[in-house]
């Protein structure tokens, strides 16, 4: 599978990195070749076979219903640039 | 009684399935320590995980899925023992990880259904389709500077609950009713306050038109983020009226989000860029599938309480109420509750009556609600049964409840101090008769006369020359005793 210009326009999009228009050609060449060589894995004959999402069976680990994080709004807003008060602030994304 | 809406080219039937995301009752996040607790000041309930810190890992909250697996068996729903978080992709500020963590192929609850009841009595089954779990975003503030929109991640990572209905609902009047029942529903179970103000229990309402008769489905649009039952209501209405408008007049509904404003009345597109929907979905590799066994499935279905239908039937069944009135008092879990304290070794319907004619409207004058009722159930009851060991008459009960909705105090306290009782002492009462029949020799004459109606009127003028207190069926013997005499 080789991807065109446009997808690799529309994952930058989505993905909200600036690709400048001469880089689509040969990042596009870059990104079909990674995906070339993940689809060997396609031949492996995977008929019947359940996904495996762990090597071993593991159930994952529950926390408990308890309040013992946050309130320290300082910390997470340490490094925000322009906080006003406790809040982030971000340009305007409604007119 | 299908609402259909009378179109130029004839009727149109209206098409719905609502998408109702319930914030499940915990104290913490669906994958954080933060508390989920509404009204807090700004980003004081966010942990790293919930800011999307570098590095930070989810873990999830065993409660979130004891709240969704419970909430599943009051929809009669099957319970997927394997489920899957996945992420889904978009990009806006509210947003830190740039994903939402949400399941999507394989959600914990499947196919379930709820009861619908409508006014008149009837019901009618709406099928679920799925519920799963998802994390709330945080939330946009755009109105408190010109060139910056401010962003508060307190329900940032809050477990929501989507519930997402299957296309069978037909108007505003079910629409209103399924809310009201899936609340009733949670709010029994205690995994939703299904506050709507708070914004635990929001709603996405899809609509379609098509003609009466038509089998298949036409182009639908979602209108998002409604808050009310009533905006829903209304909501579909007007956008059903669009649709057909559009349809008539040669045109084609687009498949687009809308937005609801209740200003105005009317839906608007919210001109949603297409590529808005390519959320990229793929299982979320910081969480493991989630294995639940059937063991701590059946735990939880020992717990359940009784549901608002199976309470229903019980109010039909031993205590004789009609269906409409046993599903208005079951649809409030405390309305409910104080209604059987009332009823309890008294006469179901007449408990019944009183608490939803005399109380309800009590309570909707003083804007008060069940909870913080003037009277409790426990000083009803005992007003009910000065009426039924016929200390006072009906209407002096009346007059005992108004005192009673003032003051909060003890009927027969009151019935004792202000000297209402019953006279049923018959000489008393024979005086008062025949005063009355020697001071209205016309009517008198009237009813011999055979004017049956003049005693009715009789008997209110002894009833006012008791102050009420005589027992009005003693009066009503006498009188006419006397009068055919």
């Amino acid at each position: 599978m080789s991807l065109d210009i446009d997808t690799v326009k529309n994952i930058a999009l989505l993905a909200r990195i600036r690709v400048a228009d001469e880089t689509l050609e040969p990042l596009a060449h870059e990104l079909s070749a990674i995906i070339g060589w993940v689809e060997q894995l396609a031949e492996v004959d995977t008929d019947g076979v359940a996904p495996m999402t762990s090597v071993t069976e593991t159930i994952p680990d529950l926390r408990e219903d308890v309040v013992n994080d946050g309130d320290r709004p300082d910390a997470v807003l340490a490094n925000a640039p322009d906080g006003v008060d406790a809040f982030y602030t971000v340009p305007k994304v409604v007119e | 009684m299908t609402y259909l809406i009378q179109g130029e080219t004839g009727d149109w039937e209206v098409v719905i399935g609502l998408e109702v995301h319930a914030q499940a009752a915990t104290a913490a996040k669906l994958f954080s320590g933060a508390a989920t607790e509404f009204g807090s000041e700004p980003n004081s309930q966010v942990s790293f995980v919930d800011a999307a810190f570098p590095g930070m890992l989810p873990v999830l909250n065993g409660k979130c899925i004891e709240q969704a697996v419970r909430t599943g068996l009051g929809l009669n729903a099957e319970i997927n023992l394997d489920s899957v978080f996945e992420r889904k992709n978009y990009f806006y500020p509210d947003l830190p990880a740039g994903y939402q963590i949400s399941q999507y192929q394989q959600p914990v609850v499947g196919e379930g259904k709820v009861t619908l009841d409508l006014a008149d009595g009837r019901t009618k089954e709406v099928g679920i389709e799925r519920l799963h779990l998802e994390q709330d975003a945080g939330k946009s503030l755009h109105d408190q500077d010109p060139r910056r929109t401010f962003v508060d991640l307190n329900r940032s990572g809050v477990p929501l609950m989507e519930i997402v209905s299957k296309p069978d609902i037909r108007g505003p009047e079910e629409a209103g009713a399924y809310l009201r029942k899936l609340r009733a529903i949670m709010r029994y179970l205690g995994t939703c306050d299904g506050n709507m103000e708070q914004g635990s229990l929001r709603c996405d309402v899809n609509v379609s038109v098509r003609q009466a008769g038509e089998n298949t489905l036409r182009t639908r649009t979602e209108i998002k983020n409604v808050n009310s039952v009533r905006f829903v209501m209304q909501a579909i209405e007007q956008e059903a009226e669009r649709q057909v408008g559009v349809y008539e007049s040669g045109g084609e509904v687009v498949q687009e989000t809308r937005l609801y404003d209740a200003g105005k009345g009317e839906t608007r597109s919210m001109r949603a860029k297409e590529y808005a929907h390519d959320y990229r979905y793929f299982p979320d590799p910081d969480l493991l599938p989630l294995r639940l066994t059937p063991e701590y499935v059946e735990q939880i279905r020992a717990t359940l309480p009784e549901l608002p239908d199976q309470r229903k039937q019980r109010y039909m069944e031993s205590y004789g109420l009609k269906p409409e009135d046993a599903s208005v008092l079951v649809a409030e879990k405390e309305a409910a509750e104080y209604f059987e304290k009332v009823a309890e070794g008294r006469d179901g319907k007449t408990a019944c009556n009183w608490v939803m004619t005399n109380l309800f409207s009590v309570l909707n004058k003083q804007g008060r609600s069940v909870t913080d009722s003037p009277i409790s159930a426990d000083k009803l009851g005992k007003l009910l049964d000065l009426m039924a060991d016929g200390t006072i008459s009906g209407r002096i009960a009346k007059d005992v409840f108004e005192i009673m909705a003032d003051t909060g105090g003890d009927p027969a306290a009151i019935v004792e101090e202000k000297g209402l009782t019953q006279i049923t002492d018959t000489s008393a009462i024979e005086a008062a008769v025949d005063t009355v029949i020697a001071d209205n020799p016309g009517q008198a004459e009237e009813y011999k006369a055979g004017n049956q109606k003049v005693i009715g009127w009789f008997v209110g003028q002894i009833m006012k020359a008791t102050q009420g207190k005589a027992n009005p069926q003693q009066v009503n013997q006498m009188l006419r005793a006397k009068l055919s005499g």
